[in-house]
């Protein structure tokens, strides 16, 4: 069975919720501890979402150089599939695993909606379940999600296809060019503000044309990491 | 014992919204004059023992790798201040 590992981090709000999406479709959730040097030899990686030492310094700053992530980050050069929501997103930017970094939204509030995303790039590891230029609504709950990176930096992820999901209808926090979420440029690690762990499970997630809490929008970035690893 | 100084600003060209809203009060509270407010970080490093080179150079690199990120942030001052003088 395929194992994907959930990193917690001291103030980790949403590593329970990536374990059950990960078992959602049929993979085995490996939970890991941000002290340790050992990643449990996992076949993927998961930055959850939450308030990492509570946003201290900047948001992700601190767990950047958390003693795991020197194993994160030789993974990540290796090619195994690594996933940062919202403060793990936040994470990887800071531990520059992705380009570009956040600040605070930019109309100063903390903002929680579901959110309509567009997919620009189907063919990274945690992607290429959907189609390129599909829309999709998953939630987004963040403080500092504004992405920003200097001209070159935006100019270049855009013309690599490092854009992978651009917000749609509204851009909630300020992030330039609509940017919700990128990867590096082997599309192995991929970040992005909104949660697709809490759009797993009919019942609990967005509302939907078809009923109320019914979106499971988020089980594909799931499929798409075990696709990734049974092609590779 | 001798405290390093280590201050932090957000690069010129972001909006800094912590900043405009200062800016913004000022305006409401009627003080005019004032064109705009930015609003960065003073880290204060004490230090056990002398600030040696090494120490100078070990903190000089955390603060770009750490106390700053360099894709928002510049560090704009690093400096030497004894602790027991102030």
């Amino acid at each position: 069975m395929t194992r994907i590992g959930v990193i917690t981090f001291p103030g980790s709000l949403d590593d329970r919720d990536a374990q059950r999406a990960i078992r959602l479709v049929g993979a085995e959730a490996v939970p890991l501890w941000h002290g340790d040097h050992d990643l449990l030899g996992v076949d993927a990686i998961v930055l959850p979402g939450g308030f990492s030492y509570g946003d201290y310094l900047r948001a992700g700053a601190i767990a950047s150089h958390a003693p795991i992530m020197a194993e994160v980050i030789d993974a990540a050069a290796k090619g195994v599939p690594v996933l940062g929501i919202c403060n793990g997103f936040q994470m990887l930017a800071e531990a520059r695993l992705v380009p570009g970094a956040h600040t605070r939204n930019a109309h100063q509030q903390f903002i929680r909606r579901d959110q309509r995303l567009r997919v620009e790039n189907a063919t990274t590891a945690w992607t290429n379940q959907f189609e390129t230029g599909e829309e999709i609504v998953i939630p987004l709950k963040n403080a500092d999600g504004r992405f920003i990176a200097d001209a070159a930096t935006i100019s270049r992820i855009e013309g690599n296809g490092q854009v992978v999901f651009r917000y749609v209808g509204v851009n909630p926090n300020g992030s330039l060019n609509d940017i919700a979420g990128v990867s590096n440029e082997r599309g192995n690690v991929v970040g992005l503000m909104p949660h697709p762990e809490h759009a797993t499970e009919e019942g609990f997630g967005p509302d939907t044309a078809l009923a109320m809490s019914s979106g499971t929008d988020g089980l594909r970035f799931f499929t798409s990491a075990l696709q990734s690893l049974l092609s590779a | 014992m001798p405290v390093i100084v280590v201050e932090v600003m957000p690069k010129a060209e972001l909006l800094d919204p912590q900043g405009k809203a200062v800016a913004g009060a000022l305006t409401r509270l009627g003080k005019t004059g004032y064109s705009s407010v930015r609003i960065g970080k003073r880290f204060e490093v004490t230090v056990d023992g002398p600030v040696t080179d090494a120490v100078l150079a070990e903190v000089t690199e955390l603060a770009a790798d750490m106390f700053s990120n360099s894709v928002i942030e510049d560090v704009v001052s690093i400096s030497v201040e004894d602790a027991a003088a102030s």
